[in-house]
Order: C-alpha cells, then structure tokens, then sequence
C-alpha cells in the first residue's frame, strides 16, 4: 500500500447474500406465556404473506416462557427477514435458527390403517421395524403411534398407505439443540 | 385509589400534559378521574381526529402523543391514525375503553374485539386483565412506543377494572420485557467498512428518510454531509432533516421527486439509506431500481434492512449514535474531494436542465404551485406546516424549502387523506409559539372539517390554507393520465362554501380567487388572532409533476 492511501473498500468487491436458502428451517421461538402470542405470530405471518407448514406450542421448564416451534420454507420465504420481523414482536423473548446437523427433532404420529386378516401382519412388521406402537385395535382396522424426525414419519406413511390410511394425526416437529459430547 | 385515578397518575408520571379524545360509556371512569387530574384534555369532534392530533403533537414535538377513546365506535373510530402512526413510526399511546369484563366476548353493547382489530397495526397492545396493571401497561406503553422504532401502543381498558380500587405505586425505571432490547450502537466494524466504502465511491448519495427526523439526528447528518460534498436526498418523511436549500440539497426524491434527485440514485455507486425504508413510492421498479448501486443501510429496525432492497453494508442503530462514528471514521480516511468533482458536474447539469417549473397563469388565477410560493414567502419559510395527501402534499414537498425537522408534518405511509387538520390541532397544542399552518386539499378537509369546531372551542389558533381546485386532484390525475380522461367520481362540485363553514364553526373565512392576492392573503390570516381558513382557488386541472408513473423506473419520468 502506497504511503497515505487508505485501505479502502472497493465497491466491486461488497456482495450481498440472498435471504432464500432454499431449505426448510426449523424455528425455535421462546414466548412470553401471555395470552394473544400466538395470534399475534400467526396475525404476522398471514400479513407478511409468509406460510408456516407446521406449527407446534407447548409449556417449558419455565412457566412464563412458551416454546414454539415451526417450520417454514426456505425456497418461497427468505428466512432471516420472517426471523427479523418475528423478533419485532415485543413477546417474542428467543429465536433459534435451528442447524439440522446440531439438532434432535421429533415429531409423534397416529395412523388409523385398514387392517385386513392378510395384511394384518405385515402392518405389525413394520411398525415393529419403525419401533411404533399398535395402540388401538378393531376387527377391521390397527391404529399405530410413531415418534421421530419427519423424515421417519413420512417413510412410515409410505409403507402404509397401500394398505389404506384412513386418517393421519402428526404433531409437528419440536426440537432442541445437541448437547457437544464432553458437555 | 380508583384504578382510573391510577391510569392518569401514570400519564403525568410519564411526563403527559396533554390527552386528545372523547368520552363514551367504557371510559366514563376514567373521563371522572380526568376531571380533576392536571392534565388539559382536548375534546376533538371524532375519534379520527383525535388519533390524527396525538401524532401531530407526537411529531411536531417529539414527545409521545396520547388519545382516549370508548369503546367498539369510539376505538374503531381511531383505527385509522392507529394505522397511520405505524406507517409512519409516530411514538403515539391509545387508550381505549372496553366494555366489563362480564360483557367481554357477549357482543355486548358497544363491544369491539380492539387489541384483535389493531394487531397488525400497533407496535404493540396491552388488554388490562387486572386493575393493577394499569400503571405498569402505561409505563411499558410509553417505553415502547418511544424507543427502537417509535410507534403506536394500545391499552385496552374495560370499564369494572378501571373503576375498581388499587393500591397506586408508581411504576419506574427500565420495564422489564424480556423480548424487547433495541440496539442502538451499531457495529463499529461495519461502520469503518463504510466509510471505507464511501471513501472510495465516486458517485455516492445520501438517502435520508423520516428515521432521522425521529432519531433527532439532523445534526449528525449534517456533520456527515459537511465531512465532504456528498449530494443529499430526502423522502417525503424526511423533509428537514437536511436543511434546504442548501449547495448539497438535490430535492425529495421518488415518485414526485426531483429529476436529479431521482437521475443522481439511478446513476450513483453507492447510496447511503439513513433511516429510510425503500418503499415503492421511492424505488418505483423495483427491478431497475438504482441499477449501478451498492446499499449501506443504516436503521435502528433490522426488519427494514435488506426487506426492499438487499444491503451490501447493514447497519443496525440509532442514527444518532451511528452517524457520529460514520463521520469520524470517514474523516480519518482523508479521501479526496476531487474524486466528487465529476459528479457534481453531472447533478449541475441536471438541476440546471430540469429545475421544478410550472408555467404561470397568464391572467390572475392562481396556480398551485404558486400558492405554495406565496406560502413560503408569507411565513418566511418558518412555519410547521401539516398537510393532507394528495397533489397539494407533493407541491409543498416540492416547493416549500423545510429548514429544520418537525416542520413538515403529513402523512406519508399510509397516506390519510384528512390528515393535516387534526394533525394541526396537535402540533400547535404541542408547539403554541409557533405558527402553525394546515396546507389542506379540499377533497381531504371535508373528511375531517368536523375539527374546525375542536380548535374553535379550544382556542387552538391554527391556520388552514386550503388548495381549492374542487376535485380529488391527484386521483383525477391518474384518471387523466392513465384512465383516458374518464373522470369517476373525483369532482368535489362548489360545495361547501368553505368561508360559511369556516364562520359558522367560529373560524375567520377568507376568500383568495387572485394570484396577486395570495401571499396578502396569508399574511393577514397569520396576523388575525383565531383560527383562520383561507380558500384559495387554484387551477382546477394542474398536474403534479415531474412524475415517475406507478411501476416505472426513475429514468422514465415524465413532465
């Protein structure tokens, strides 16, 4: 560098990054435990044009603070601008971005499946492969609890539903960090 | 203590001497509790009015503006300032009654679900669940709506809990709200990037918006602008923050900007957006928008930032903390002037090719655009001005040269029309040495003339000087320019004779008709003690130019 120049910024270098990730992303939110929270996330997504594809809310260790849970597409919605204004809502305490690699999520699911004499068994099969649970019986139908990532559950379907899925009921995923091993 | 006793002692505590609004059956208690409290209360004529009043006491003073309303109408009623004051960033606090408790979710008598209505559009709400609260939600209320990014906050308040009896302890210090923590400072890191940045741009701009006028950060701006000649822009929102005229002063930018404000974006290399958000009426394409510019942009809202236009250098904070440091960096870098010369060549070129011009009447009607003139000279360019939204907002844009912020008060988000009367009202309650003028459209003033009476009983001495061209003028515009000259219904017709009006609510009524009589005109009405409207008759279908047709790009303006 030449005496007195300073180590200016060339323009032609700045970049700016694109909000769309193109994945899905799991949001962990922390809430106050007030009512109207989650009218106000929900009122703020529907204004915003953002679409959240599951949604999950439950108590924490913390009885002033709820836990929210979402996903949301990360191709149609660039995700740090749906975090930003989330973070603009005054009970909103915490938002995680959660890392897929850095975190256990899972979700719980009942499937009411035909179950015929013949096929009977090949369902208990896989729901012992999947380590689901057989938690209701009738002459005609078994219906059956499988907890795991979406990923397992969306595999479960697919073995059942040529069988005849009669209804479904998923949770949505909750999540939380992986704790460093030496923790 | 009556809770309602409560809610105004908390007012005064938060400093609030002022409170605009009518009474109704939900907030008769604390109506009584206002009847002895140290506080002037403003009866205006609709709760629109007196939600539109808090924000122009809010930005003519920079203090939190307060409004009371009922109930279902009396809250629905002030939906729209409520709007109005988020777009805008105006730190106001609604208070409004709701029916019992017992009542709530009945539809009981006058019940509307408010805090559900105003979700999209407060910063944030409280609904009293406990007459205790009502101390804290007022302090949290407050702190809120004035720091961060100011803006609007609700407390819904339900008749049984304002009447009950509460131990009253002042609520004080920091609220504590675990999700609320502004941050202010901004980055030095990105800070030195841009002056580093800045240093080396060759056609740089300011872009300075109405965060600066809320961050009291004018001076800063101009320290910024003095470390070298950088050309400065302002949104409509942001006029004053830099003083014009002024050899650096290019014009209000956007739709109705200036062609070398609009010319000097399009070409620049690098914008410098200081508390200004990028909306349509400024970028218009938004694909072709500033083609060959890089983006610092600094906000205290982190939402705005890269929301519009994506931000190569973002910076999150208060104007007033961050410019300081932009202009100190920068000055350290020692760049060279030089490098601006062939810049401000080409913005010379420009403002000398397309300065704002009209042609003149030959006769002596009165142009609008001379109207304004004659305004400027009449109040030496000293007045606060508010103004409606339309045709009339932008000439005064164009034509008035604002010297200091929080004199120019209109409604530039949402774009109310009726605006500027009540907004009036507030800034001169706020500010009662100063001249204080509402530049109305005549399609604006009839949706809000009901508060001619609030001033006229308040002695609330402001002036009106109203553009009469007897249509809704901007949208008769656009019908003749991109609807083949089919006007629907945009004519205002000769009705209402405005000077009757004006005298038969306690005004003084002038009539102006001559261009030679304008400024006269203006110069007596600022003299007559009172409230003072005078009519000026300007051209009936003078266009607002130059112009960027909605969806168009700067480059392609027109007229």
């Amino acid at each position: 560098m030449e005496a007195g120049t300073p180590d200016l910024i060339k323009l032609e270098d700045l970049e700016v990054t694109s909000g769309f990730t193109g994945r899905k992303h799991l949001l962990s939110l922390l809430v106050e435990n007030k009512p109207g929270v989650l009218a106000r996330i929900a009122g703020l997504f529907s204004r915003r044009g953002f679409n959240i594809e599951t949604l999950v809310v439950g108590p924490t260790e913390d009885p002033d603070v709820s836990r929210l849970t979402m996903t949301v597409d990360g191709a149609l919605h660039p995700i740090d601008q749906v975090t930003k204004q989330l973070h603009k809502l005054i009970n909103v305490i915490k938002i995680r971005d959660m890392e897929p690699d850095q975190t256990i999520a899972r979700e719980m699911a009942v499937f009411k499946v035909s179950a015929s004499v013949e096929s009977r068994g090949e369902i208990m099969q896989f729901a012992e492969i999947f380590r689901a649970t057989v938690i209701d019986v009738s002459r005609r139908t078994l219906t059956i609890e499988v907890t795991g990532d979406s990923g397992k559950i969306d595999a479960f379907e697919r073995m059942i539903r040529p069988h005849g899925l009669i209804e479904m009921a998923r949770t949505g995923e909750v999540a939380i960090t992986r704790s460093k091993p030496e923790a | 203590m009556r809770a309602a006793d409560a809610l105004c002692e908390a007012l005064k505590a938060e400093g609030v001497k002022h409170v605009f609004g009518i009474p109704g059956g939900a907030n008769l208690p604390t109506y009584d509790a206002l009847y002895d409290a140290d506080i002037r209360h403003i009866q205006v004529r609709h709760e629109q009015g007196g939600g539109h009043a808090a924000e122009g006491y809010a930005k003519a003073s920079g203090r939190v503006g307060v409004a009371f309303a009922t109930s279902g109408p009396g809250a629905t009623n002030m939906v729209t300032a409520i709007a109005d004051a988020i777009m805008d960033s105006v730190p106001t606090v609604f208070v409004t009654g709701q029916v019992r408790t017992d009542l709530i979710g009945t539809d009981g008598f006058q019940e509307a679900d408010v805090t559900g209505i105003t979700l999209p559009i407060v910063k944030h709400s409280f609904m009293v669940t406990d007459p205790r609260q009502i101390p804290e939600y007022i302090h949290k209320a407050f702190y809120i709506a004035s720091t961060g990014r100011p803006g609007p906050v609700l407390v819904d308040v339900p008749q049984d809990l304002s009447r009950a009896d509460i131990e009253y302890e002042p609520a004080t210090g920091t609220p504590e709200l675990p999700g609320y923590k502004p941050s202010t400072e901004g980055n030095i890191k990105q800070v030195r990037i841009a002056a580093k940045a800045l240093a080396n741009a060759r056609r740089p701009i300011i872009y300075s918006g109405g965060g600066v006028v809320n961050a009291n950060a004018s001076e800063e701006l101009r320290e910024l602008c003095a470390a070298d000649r950088f050309p400065v822009t302002c949104t409509v929102m942001g006029l004053g923050a830099f003083p014009a005229p002024h050899e650096q002063w290019v014009g209000m930018l956007g739709m109705h900007g200036t062609r070398a404000a609009n010319y000097a974006m399009d070409e620049s290399d690098l914008i410098v957006a200081v508390g200004a958000r990028f909306d349509d009426r400024i970028t218009g394409k938004l694909s072709e928008f500033a083609p060959r510019a890089k983006f610092i942009h600094i906000d205290i809202d982190p939402a705005e930032i890269s929301k519009n236009v994506p931000a190569h250098i973002p910076i999150v904070g208060d104007a007033k903390d961050v410019l300081p440091k932009l202009t100190d960096e920068y000055r350290a870098l020692q760049a060279d002037p030089e490098r601006l010369e062939e810049w401000w060549r080409q913005i010379h070129e420009w403002q000398e090719q397309y300065p704002l011009r009209y042609e003149d009447s030959e006769d002596s009607e009165i142009k609008p655009q001379r109207m304004i003139e004659a305004m400027y000279k009449a109040t030496e360019g000293e007045a606060v001005i508010t103004s409606d939204v339309g045709q009339h907002q932008m000439w005064c844009a164009q034509y008035y040269d604002f010297p200091r912020p929080r004199q120019w008060i209109n409604s530039g988000g949402l774009g109310t029309m009726g605006f500027g009367l009540p907004a009036a009202i507030g800034a001169k309650v706020a500010r009662p040495d100063d001249t204080v003028v509402c530049l109305a459209g005549d399609g604006s003033l009839v949706m809000v003339c009901q508060e001619l009476a609030t001033a006229a009983i308040h002695d609330i001495p402001v002036k009106i000087f109203l553009m009469n061209n007897g249509y809704m003028g901007m949208v008769r515009q656009w019908q003749e320019l991109f609807w083949d000259g089919r006007y629907s219904a945009v004519e205002m017709g000769d009705s209402p004779d405005w000077v009757k009006l004006a005298e038969a609510f306690g005004w003084t009524g002038v009539r102006c008709t001559d261009k030679g009589e304008v400024e006269d005109a203006m110069k007596s009405a600022l003299e007559t003690e009172g409230p003072v409207l005078v009519d000026v008759h300007v051209t009936k279908e003078e266009n607002c130019y130059p112009m960027i047709p909605a969806g168009a790009a700067a480059r392609d303006m027109v007229g």
